[in-house]
């Protein structure tokens, strides 16, 4: 069995029309066909949060959906996130500047994590933050630097305002 | 760690899964995938065919339902993401307890994909959901060649992570039958890590008249057994009782003595110790939610 599909999927505002072995992963179709090799696979059945991605502007795990199911959706990766190669975003500074990251492994997903948590909650509490990033594993830092890291973004990305509306895909509809 | 070779079908209308479930062999139902996806990463499961649900039409929907209920019901369908549950206003007012149990469902990323149908069908016996279809009554509907029918919630796990629906059915949503406004409510778990599957969790509601006295409860316990129990004799018992710690201990104590499981999280006696605890703590609050809304 060879079962292979057509399907046309936007990647960071780019579209993609591939062919794909309808049991490849969304994680190994953006890593190995796309070459978007900044979404991380760490434990492949859903644990760690490493390849988490946006769908429709809603984090999900890579991992965990078909290539396939992907068709016609949108997508963002962790190299969708900084405006262009040589800005990084507000996020993305504020992991930097409080160490929020030693090996790196985990952080596209942390990242992608905080990029809806933050959209929908833009002054989160220490708890809150600490809840949605608790389906992201981190070996290196005890996450005390990703939390402030996160708090502190969240304080740039309220007193910039607006900059971070328009890169976080587009908003499924309400149910 | 790949999936296994499958063929993939993405039917668009229930009747098309009824229609593949009763000519294929070896098919098995993919929803929010985050059971199943892993399991076919592990290779734990070999089928020949993945039946996607996620295009069908009409399978995604929380709606008020006031016919045959006395307070009334929340149908929800199988698609239904739980992060659609959990931001639901309607679940919120209506359903207090499955507002409550579902923000302890695995995580904001495993949320935005699981389904309702999904959890009931997997029928993990620690998993939430399950045990608040248990503590509400619900009815599971499925639909199969033969046509839809609808499931008691007491009828329906038959085995460990074994629901009562045949090889050619599909559960397409579930009815909750409500409780009163004012109710009290409660979902207490206990997990190694928030957002893991309970080891023991206690799914409780309480119905208080206007003297204190309980006239109607539930009790569920999750993590316990190979599905969530009701424990029918506490219910029983609770029953024209003021709720108060020390009577609550001794109501609850009794429950020590129900069959547990034994695996690599923990022995059965810390499940049975468990199984006093938390229901008692679970109790408390639900009244302390009664009774915060009457002095207010």
């Amino acid at each position: 069995m060879s079962d292979t599909r057509n399907i046309a999927v936007t990647v960071n505002g780019t579209r993609y029309e591939e062919t794909v072995p309808v049991r490849v992963t969304l994680a190994d179709f953006l890593r190995h066909q796309l070459g978007l090799t900044g979404t991380h696979l760490g434990c492949e059945h859903g644990v760690c949060g490493a390849c988490t991605i946006l769908l429709d502007g809603r984090s999900a795990r890579s991992c965990l959906m078909l290539a396939v199911q992907a068709d016609g959706h949108d997508i963002m990766t962790v190299e969708g996130i900084a405006p262009n190669a040589g800005t990084l975003h507000p996020l993305q500074e504020a992991f930097r500047d409080n160490h929020g990251l030693q090996c790196g492994f985990c952080t596209p997903g942390i990242l992608t994590t905080l990029i809806e948590l933050l959209r929908d909650n833009p002054d989160p509490t220490e708890q809150e933050v600490r809840i949605g990033i608790s389906g992201n594993l981190c070996r290196c830092t005890g996450y005390q630097n990703i939390v402030i890291a996160a708090l502190d973004a969240a304080k740039r990305l309220r007193s910039e305002d607006g900059r971070q509306t328009t890169d976080d895909g587009k908003r499924a509809a309400p149910l | 760690m790949k999936p296994p070779p499958f063929s993939y079908h993405d039917p668009r209308t229930t009747a098309d899964v009824v229609a593949l479930l009763g000519s294929l062999d070896n098919a098995k139902l993919l929803a929010g995938g985050q059971s199943l996806m892993p399991m076919l990463n592990m290779r734990f499961v070999l089928p020949d065919h993945v039946i996607d649900l996620n295009r069908v039409d009409g399978l995604s929907y929380i709606n008020e339902q006031n016919g045959a209920f006395e307070f009334g019901a929340l149908e929800i369908g199988a698609m239904t993401r739980q992060r659609d549950i959990e931001f639901s206003d309607l679940v919120r007012e209506r359903c207090p307890l499955m507002h409550e149990a579902i923000r302890q469902v695995g995580h904001r990323q495993t949320r935005n994909r699981g389904t309702l149908g999904g959890s009931l069908c997997h029928l993990d016996p620690a998993a939430e959901l399950v045990s608040v279809a248990a503590a509400l009554d619900a009815k599971v509907s499925v639909t199969g060649k033969n046509g839809a029918r609808s499931i008691d919630f007491s009828a329906y796990p038959v085995a460990y992570m074994t629901p009562a629906i045949e090889l050619d059915e599909l559960v397409t949503g579930a009815t909750f039958p409500c409780w009163p406004p004012g109710h009290g409510y409660a979902f207490v778990e206990f997990a190694r890590r928030h957002g893991d599957f309970a080891i023991v969790s206690a799914a409780t509601l309480i119905e208080e008249d206007n003297n204190g006295r309980v006239t109607r409860a539930s009790v569920t316990l999750g993590g316990l057994g190979a599905a969530p129990v009701r424990a029918s004799e506490v219910e029983r018992a609770l029953v024209g009782e003021m709720i108060e710690e020390k009577r609550l201990r001794e109501i609850c104590e009794t429950l020590r003595k129900l069959d547990a499981v034994d695996d690599i999280h923990a022995p059965a006696s810390y499940r049975q110790q468990l199984a006093t605890v938390l229901p008692r703590r679970a109790l408390l609050k639900a009244h302390q939610r009664i009774a915060g809304r009457t002095q207010s």
